[in-house]
């Protein structure tokens, strides 16, 4: 009875430390927002003073058409990790896309190089957003786990590379395949790179403009909520996963236009990278918050420490190691500003 | 005048077990109906049938004096009956607006409109529009929501349900966990409700919040609905006896037939 006996609660917890956590708060928040420009800032000019020829011209299109690799792939990536979910499948399926199309390609040659090169692009497209379909469809129907899935998923797009390519490169391809990943656009960025920015606009412009990229924030921060509200949450999680299979296609062909080679190694370890990119970018694996710009910022970090060491003559395997800290550093702020919240 | 809402004979088993036995409820235009009842009394499955989260086996809801059925909450949305669930049900992420208007996003005209762009001007500004009438204090309809208080939390739920709620805003105990403080602002908010004409049915266990807003007191008591009073014309007491169960149907029946 004594429930319900004009039972009054006492405690005050909720308002009383207010005002000195919502400061520090706001400051965490800031600095969520711009410590990664400040390091990638601190990097630059590192590396500038070290070997001047690092500000060159030569290595700005070095460094950005090497960071489209991490970037596209970061970009579908952010998506499905704002959903609080995660894709392993990305590397892999931008190198079985990648194998796929070249394939097509040197089938299709004598029908014309143009219309090979379509009909490529084409197949290759259409493996990355059936992989990414799988993906969504196995997520949400049968609720295993993203992490599983996609692990899942990575093998089998793996195994179908080796299996497609005999393990050996695909060579043959159009020659006009190189002169369009060696062509410069607008005169400041290469090919492969002024399509991964069309991509960041339109991806940026989607996740901040669109009801789709409200849901897929909103599924993200509270999924239960998303469906109480009668937001379709499968149907936008299929929506995300094959958005990121597509995008991940869209970069093994961008890596045929550059090498104009189709190698079974291409995209192995890329998703690392990508989901690093993304971390570091300020996106929470807790889901629901994230920034397009973040990710670019983060794709940049990882891309200029890489080129960086490459020109330094660091050995190669230094790359990871430095790459490895980083994640653990932008997990943990991850981790902390969420504690904080 | 005709009951907007009405639900007649409501009886719930889940399996052998019987949930509610027999309920009988009605809410008019701008009335508060404070729901009491012991736990295990059938408050929570009597809103969430009312709500369309479960069926009943039996009875029937009406609105407006049709039947209706609810195969899902979204359905009772459709029919303008809102629940503020107890675990709030707010993206934490996303600003005060996104919230108010999660799953009812405003788009722009033209084809940008079509293209699934949102209007967020225009959902800001009606959502400022509607914190001031409710007289709602947030600092910003652009506040991420993990940044307000419980109280204000409760606000935005409730904000959110009035906004659609034409027929019914239901409340599973809004004061559940705030401090006495807060608790009075989400009176103050209910009251702001029911001053513009939607009906509130607020679950609660604390009498005197009961009797600060409610119209009408509606009391369960084992899966029955045991007493309907006016606000005004009981006390404590009464209440408490209803609910606990020294006071029941049968006896006033007996004490009426002793007189008679």
């Amino acid at each position: 009875m004594d429930n319900i006996d004009g039972r009054v609660q006492t405690e005050d917890s909720q308002n009383v430390p207010a005002a000195p956590r919502a400061k520090s708060r706001a400051w965490l928040k800031r600095l969520g927002d711009f410590w990664t420009l400040g390091i990638l800032v601190i990097i630059l000019a590192v590396f500038g003073i070290l070997q001047p020829s690092f500000l060159s011209v030569s290595n700005w299109f070095n460094t950005t058409t090497y960071m489209t690799e991490t970037l596209l792939l970061a970009i579908g990536e952010t998506y499905v990790i704002i959903t609080a979910g995660i894709d392993l499948s990305v590397g892999a399926v931008e190198g079985l896309a990648g194998i796929v199309a070249a394939l097509v390609m040197v089938a299709l040659e004598p029908h014309g190089a143009t219309f090979a090169m379509i009909a490529g692009t084409l197949a290759g497209m259409l493996t990355g957003v059936l992989f990414g379909l799988l993906n969504g469809l196995v997520i949400t129907a049968m609720k295993v786990t993203p992490f599983i899935v996609t692990l899942g998923t990575m093998g089998i797009a793996t195994g179908l590379t080796f299996i497609l390519s005999g393990g050996t490169d695909v060579v043959n391809l159009p020659n006009q395949l190189s002169n369009i990943g060696n062509a410069t656009v607008l005169g400041v960025f290469s090919f492969p790179t002024f399509v991964t920015v069309l991509c960041l606009i339109a991806a940026g412009i989607i996740l901040y403009q669109t009801r789709f990229g409200r849901y897929v924030y909103a599924i993200g921060s509270n999924a239960e909520a998303a469906r109480r509200a009668g937001i379709p949450v499968n149907r936008n999680l299929i929506k995300v996963y094959t958005l990121s299979g597509a995008i991940a296609a869209l970069s093994g062909i961008l890596l045929l236009t550059r090498f104009a080679t189709g190698s079974p190694l291409t995209g192995t370890n890329d998703e690392l990278n990508a989901i690093a990119a993304v971390v570091i970018g300020g996106t929470s694996l807790f889901g629901g918050r994230g920034t397009i710009v973040g990710t670019l910022i983060g794709a940049a970090i990882i891309s200029v420490l890489i080129t960086g060491l490459v020109i330094l003559s660091v050995q190669p395997y230094w790359q990871t190691v430095a790459i490895g800290v980083i994640i653990i550093l932008a997990v943990w702020i991850d981790q902390f500003r969420h504690r904080m919240a | 005048m005709e009951p907007v809402l009405q639900a007649k004979g409501i009886q719930k088993y889940y399996g052998s077990v019987c949930a509610i036995e027999h309920i009988d409820f009605e809410i008019y235009p701008g009335e508060v109906v404070a729901l009491l009842g012991d736990n295990g009394a059938g408050k929570s499955t009597f809103i969430k049938i009312l709500s369309g989260v479960v069926k009943q086996n039996h009875g029937q809801i009406l609105i407006d004096g049709k039947p209706v059925q609810f195969a899902s909450p979204m359905e009772a949305r459709r029919f303008g009956v809102e629940t503020v669930y107890q675990d709030l049900a707010l993206a934490p992420d996303l600003d005060v607006t996104a919230n108010i208007f999660l799953g009812r996003e405003i788009l722009r005209g033209g084809l940008l409109g079509r293209l699934g762009f949102l209007d967020k001007r225009e959902m800001r500004g009606q959502v400022a529009g509607r914190l001031d009438q409710l007289k709602v204090s947030i600092k910003s309809v652009a506040q991420i929501v993990s940044e307000l208080s419980g109280g204000q939390r409760q606000a935005v739920s409730i904000v959110r349900a009035a906004s659609w709620g034409r027929k019914l805003v239901i409340m599973d105990e809004p004061t559940a966990a705030l401090g006495v403080e807060e608790s009075a602002k989400v009176l103050d908010l209910i009251k702001q409700v029911k001053a513009r004409g939607i009906p509130v049915l607020l679950v609660t266990h604390t009498l005197p919040y009961a009797f600060d807003v409610a119209d009408r007191i509606v009391v369960l008591r084992l899966g029955r609905s045991v007493a309907d009073l006016r606000a005004d014309a009981t006390d404590t007491n009464e209440v408490v006896q209803w609910i606990t169960g020294s006071k029941t149907v049968d006896r006033i029946a007996e004490l009426q037939g002793h007189r008679g």
